[in-house]
C-alpha cells in the first residue's frame, strides 16, 4: 500500500518505506532539497515545513504521520502571498550568511505571521527559538519579521 | 602573496560570452567573499554586478590561495582581483584609443561600456576584453578606482536562491547511480575495532548494502539514504571495540602550565627561538584567564561527494583549503597529485577547520572501494559534535606593573594551549595525512601528529597576545602544550578570543583599581588616531543609549585584530537573572575596516561575530568522560538561540583612502571581554573562566 501525501498543492503517491522521516522523502524521492537536515533530532529547525499552516519538523516524524495534511515546503511557500512576502523580507534584510538555516526560518516566520500578523519582538524571538543559526543572522531575521509584518 | 604566485590578469579574470568571470582561490563560506570580489571588479570595470560570474573554486584551475582563513581574503584575493581589474582598465582604454581614436584621457568607463567623452562613441567592456590578450602581467601599482561617496551595498550573491530553497549545498548533490554513505564510528578516539558482527554483514549483503572496512574505519553505503542511516546506527552497536583505556579524564586546565610546554618568547607578535625571559617579579596585579575546548558546531554536519574512475578521484567538498587537502589526500592514497581533483561546494558556515576535510577524505576512501560509483557521504549530528577538531582549551596568565597615576609600566603574558593548527596541510613527517581523522583508524594507521609551534606573526595561540596598548616593557611567552586529551585545530580567531578576553578584562580591572573610567584608561594607553576615533564614537553611542537599569550591567572592550586589521569597540548591556542566567539586552559595535567594499556584508560579519562569541561566552564548552565525548547534540552542547539575541547598533567608520582589511574575526574577542566586564558591572563577580553559564555564575557567587 502506498502512502498519499499532499505537498505544495500537489498529490503524491509515496514509494518510500512508511517509516521514512518526511525529510528523506522530500529530499530523495521528490527532489525537494530546500528542506535541510541539521540534526535529525528535532533540535535545530533546519528541516521545518508547514503542515496545515503550522511549523512541523520533518527530520524524525515518519512520512505517514503527515497523511491528510497540507504540507508546504520552502519551495512551495513562494506560491503563497504571505510566503512570498516573507522571502522578499529576508532578501531586503539580507537575513542569511551561509544560508543553511534559512529555509527552516522562512517557513517558521511564515507560520508565525500566519498566526500572529503583527508579532512584537519578544513574540518573534520566542517563536523562532527552536531554530538555530550559527552564523549570527538572528538580528536580520528578526528584522525580516518586522518587514514582512509591515512594521517598518 | 596572491599576485606574486598568479601574476597575470588571466589568472583572475576571463570573459565567457558576454559575461565577465572572476577566478579566486578563496571559498565563500557565508562570509560573502564572492559578493565582495564581484563588487571590486565592478568598481574597477563598471560592469554591472548582474553580468559578473564567480567561477567555481576547484584545483587545477583556480589560483591556489592556500586556506580561506584568518580574515585574509579581502587583502589577498581582493587585492589581486582589484589590481588585475585596474590593470585591465588601462589596457581597455589603450584598446579604445587604438581602435576608435582619441587620447587616453578622453576615454572613461561607465556601466560596462567604454565611452569617449563628449561623443556618442562607446563600446562594450566585455566585447573589448574579448579582443585583448589577458595573459598580460598585473601592474601592482595600477591605481584603484576612487571609493564612492557612500559605502557600496551590493546585493548578497546567492541570497535569493537561499530563501527559495534553490541554493545547492554539497548535501544536495545528486547524480545518477550515486549511493549514500555513513561512517560507523568507534565510541571514542582511543577505541579500535576488535570484531564485527558477521550476522550484520550477511544482512547488509542481503539488503544490497556495501560495507567498507579499512582497519577500524568502517562505512556503509547503499542507494536508499534512510536505509543506510538505520544500518549504520544498528551496526555501530553490533561491533566490538577495544577501549584502550578510554579518553583521559584529566583536568585540562591543570595541564596548561610551563612545565608541560614548549616555550617561545613572542616579540612584536612573532615567536623567537631561544631562551625564554624569566617571569615578572614584583607585579602590581596578576590574573589567569581560561577558556575550555569549544566546537565549531556547524549547523550542517560535514559532507562530501567523491567518485573514483579507476584513474581519477573527483571530490566535491566544503573544505577551506582544497589545494592543501588535495596534497594530503593524494599522499594518503598513493595517488599522483593530478589524479585528484577537488571542487569546493558550499557547506554550512564552518568558522574554521571543522569536519569538512575529514569528510572529504572519508568519501574518497569509500569511493575508492566502489569504483565508478559516486558516493555522497554525510556525517551525522553526533559525529560532527564528537569528531570535529575542537578549538583547544586555553589559559592566559597576565601580570603588570602599574604606576600610581594609572599607567601600565611593565607587562607580562603567558599563553598556554594545544595547537590551533590541525588542518591537513602538507608538512614534515606526513603531517597532512596524519591530520586526517580516518588515517588514524585505517589498517596502516598513522600516529597523531606532533604539534609544532606556529611561528607566524600573530599566528596561533599568540594572536593578539601582544597588547595594542603602550604598556612599557613587554615579556610575552607562548606555551605549546601538546598531548592533551582532544584533537584540536583552528576556530575563528584562534588565540585572539582568549587573549582579548584576558587583556580587555585586565584593562577594566586595572582601570577600576585606579578609580578610572574604563574608556579613559584605554585612551591613556593608545596613540593610534584610528583607535581613538573608534573609542570616541563608541563613547558617543553609549551616551545616546539609555543607561542600563539597576539589575543590569554595562561592559566594553576594544581590540584591533592581529594589531593590524579591523579595529573594533564593543559595548554591551546585560541583565543577570535570578537563576544566574545572562540576558543580553543591547550591543554597540563600532568598527574601522578601512575602505568599505560591501557595507552590509561587513556589518553582518561584525554582528555574527558578536553573537557567536556571545554563545562561546555564555553557553559553550565541550565535555567528555572516559567513554567518549558527552557533548553529542544541541541539548548537551547548548548554543545561543533567538531568546537571547540583543538589539544591536552597528557603526562602520568608512575610511575610503585606506586599503580594506578583513573583518570576519574582528568582533568576537572584544565581544567576550565586554560581556565579562558587563557581568562584573552587574554583579561584582569577576569571572575569569569561560563560559559564564548560569551554573558557573551561581557557583562563583556562592564561593565568594
Amino acid at each position: 500500500m502506498t502512502l498519499a501525501l499532499k505537498i505544495n498543492g500537489r498529490a503524491y503517491e509515496i514509494a518510500s518505506e512508511p517509516d521514512t522521516p518526511l525529510l528523506y522523502v522530500l529530499r530523495n524521492e521528490l527532489k525537494l532539497k530546500g528542506t535541510k537536515l541539521g540534526c535529525g533530532l528535532e533540535q535545530c529547525g533546519a528541516c521545518a515545513v508547514l503542515a496545515d499552516g503550522e511549523v512541523k519538523l520533518s527530520c524524525v516524524a515518519a512520512a505517514d504521520s503527515f497523511a491528510g495534511q497540507e504540507i508546504t515546503t520552502v519551495e512551495g511557500i513562494s506560491g503563497t502571498e504571505l510566503g512570498a512576502k516573507v522571502q522578499a523580507a529576508f532578501i531586503e534584510a539580507s537575513a542569511a550568511q551561509c544560508g543553511y538555516c534559512t529555509a527552516g526560518l522562512v517557513v517558521a516566520v511564515t507560520a508565525l505571521l500566519n498566526k500572529e500578523p503583527y508579532p512584537d519582538r519578544n513574540t518573534a524571538k520566542e517563536a523562532l527559538t527552536p531554530h538555530l543559526c550559527r552564523c549570527g543572522s538572528h538580528p536580520r531575521i528578526l528584522r525580516a519579521v518586522e518587514i514582512a509584518a509591515g512594521r517598518t | 602573496m596572491s599576485i606574486k604566485s598568479y601574476p597575470l590578469i588571466s589568472d583572475w579574470l576571463a570573459v565567457r560570452g558576454d559575461r565577465l568571470v572572476v577566478e579566486t582561490g578563496k571559498v565563500d563560506i557565508g562570509q560573502r567573499i564572492s559578493t565582495a570580489l564581484a563588487q571590486i571588479v565592478h568598481e574597477e570595470l563598471t560592469v554591472p554586478l548582474s553580468d559578473i560570474d564567480m567561477a567555481p573554486v576547484r584545483t587545477g584551475v583556480s589560483p591556489d590561495e592556500g586556506m580561506t582563513s584568518g580574515s585574509n581574503s579581502v587583502e589577498q584575493s581582493g587585492q589581486a582581483v582589484r589590481k588585475a581589474s585596474a590593470t585591465l582598465r588601462g589596457l581597455l582604454i589603450d584598446h579604445a584609443v587604438a581602435t576608435n581614436g582619441g587620447s587616453p584621457h578622453e576615454w572613461g568607463l561607465s556601466e560596462g561600456r567604454l565611452i569617449r567623452k563628449e561623443t556618442n562613441v562607446s563600446l562594450s567592456v566585455a566585447e573589448a576584453i574579448g579582443a585583448l590578450d589577458l595573459s598580460a602581467p598585473i601592474d601592482p601599482q595600477a591605481a584603484s578606482s576612487p571609493a564612492t561617496a557612500k559605502p557600496p551595498k551590493p546585493a548578497m550573491r546567492g541570497l535569493t536562491e537561499m530563501v527559495t530553497g534553490q541554493y545547492v549545498f554539497v548535501h544536495d548533490l545528486e547524480v545518477p547511480g550515486m549511493v549514500h554513505a555513513r561512517v560507523v564510528r568507534p565510541p571514542h578516539a582511543m577505541a579500535r575495532l576488535e570484531g564485527i558482527s558477521e550476522k550484520s554483514v550477511e544482512r547488509f549483503a542481503d539488503e544490497g548494502l556495501e560495507l567498507i572496512r579499512d582497519g577500524s574505519f568502517l562505512a556503509i553505503a547503499g542507494p536508499v539514504e534512510w536505509q543506510v542511516v538505520k544500518a549504520a546506527q544498528s551496526f555501530a552497536a553490533a561491533c566490538d571495540w577495544a577501549d584502550n583505556g578510554g579518553l583521559p579524564e584529566e583536568d585540562v586546565f591543570a595541564q596548561l602550565k610551563a612545565e608541560n610546554a614548549q616555550r617561545l618568547e613572542v616579540v612584536g607578535g612573532v615567536p623567537k627561538r631561544g631562551p625564554v625571559p624569566e617571569p615578572m617579579t614584583g607585579s602590581d596585579f596578576s590574573a589567569r584567564y581560561e577558556r575550555p575546548y569549544l566546537m565549531h558546531g556547524a549547523l550542517a554536519p560535514s559532507a562530501a561527494m567523491a567518485v573514483w574512475s579507476g584513474e581519477r578521484l573527483d571530490i566535491q567538498c566544503h573544505s577551506q583549503g582544497i589545494y592543501p587537502l588535495r596534497e594530503s589526500i593524494a599522499d594518503s592514497l598513493g595517488l599522483a597529485l593530478d589524479q585528484v581533483v577537488i571542487a569546493h561546494r558550499p557547506g554550512s558556515g564552518c568558522y574554521g577547520h571543522n569536519g569538512a576535510d575529514d569528510a572529504a577524505f572519508e568519501a574518497a576512501l569509500i569511493a575508492m572501494a566502489l569504483p565508478e560509483i559516486p558516493v555522497l557521504l554525510k556525517w551525522t549530528r553526533e559525529e560532527e559534535h564528537r569528531w570535529e577538531p575542537y578549538a583547544p582549551a586555553m589559559a592566559v596568565n597576565l601580570a603588570v606593573t602599574l604606576s600610581d597615576a594609572g599607567k601600565i609600566t611593565g607587562f607580562s603574558a603567558d599563553a598556554f594551549s594545544d595547537t590551533h593548527r590541525g588542518r591537513p596541510r602538507p608538512g614534515p613527517d606526513r603531517a597532512g595525512p596524519s591530520r586526517l581523522l580516518a588515517n588514524r583508524l585505517r589498517a596502516e594507521a598513522l600516529p597523531a601528529p606532533v604539534a609544532l609551534p606556529n611561528m607566524n606573526k600573530h599566528g596561533g595561540m599568540h594572536r593578539n597576545l601582544d597588547p595594542v596598548y603602550a604598556v612599557g616593557g613587554k615579556r610575552i611567552v607562548k606555551n605549546l602544550v601538546a598531548g592533551l586529551p582532544l584533537r584540536t585545530s583552528a576556530l575563528r580567531c584562534l588565540g585572539a578570543t582568549t587573549n582579548i578576553f584576558a587583556l580587555e578584562s585586565l584593562m577594566d580591572e586595572l582601570a577600576e583599581s585606579r578609580g578610572q573610567d574604563p574608556l579613559a584608561f584605554r585612551r591613556a594607553h593608545l596613540d593610534d588616531p584610528r583607535a581613538l576615533a573608534v573609542i570616541d564614537r563608541l563613547e558617543e553611542r553609549m551616551a545616546q543609549t539609555p543607561a542600563p537599569s539597576e539589575m543590569s550591567g554595562r561592559g566594553l572592550a576594544y581590540a584591533q585584530y592581529k594589531n593590524a586589521m579591523t579595529r573594533v569597540g564593543v559595548c554591551v548591556d546585560i541583565e543577570v537573572g535570578e537563576l544566574g542566567e545572562i540576558v543580553l539586552q543591547h550591543a554597540i559595535i563600532v568598527a574601522d575596516a578601512g575602505r568599505v567594499i560591501d557595507q552590509d556584508g561587513l556589518r553582518a560579519q561584525l554582528e555574527g561575530g558578536f553573537l557567536q562569541a556571545a554563545s562561546w561566552a555564555i553557553y559553550e564548552e565541550v565535555h567528555w568522560d572516559r567513554d567518549g565525548i558527552t557533548s553529542t547534540d544541541w541539548d548537551s552542547y547548548p548554543v545561543i538561540r533567538f531568546d537571547n539575541i540583543p538589539t544591536m547598533d552597528i557603526v562602520v567608520l568608512d575610511v575610503p583612502g585606506v586599503e580594506p582589511v578583513g573583518a570576519g574575526e574582528a568582533s568576537p574577542g572584544p565581544a567576550i571581554a565586554a560581556i565579562a566586564n558587563a557581568l562584573y558591572n552587574a554583579t561584582g563577580l569577576r569571572m575569569r573562566r569561560l563560559p559564564f553559564t548560569a551554573d558557573a555564575i551561581l557557583r562563583h557567587a556562592t564561593a565568594l
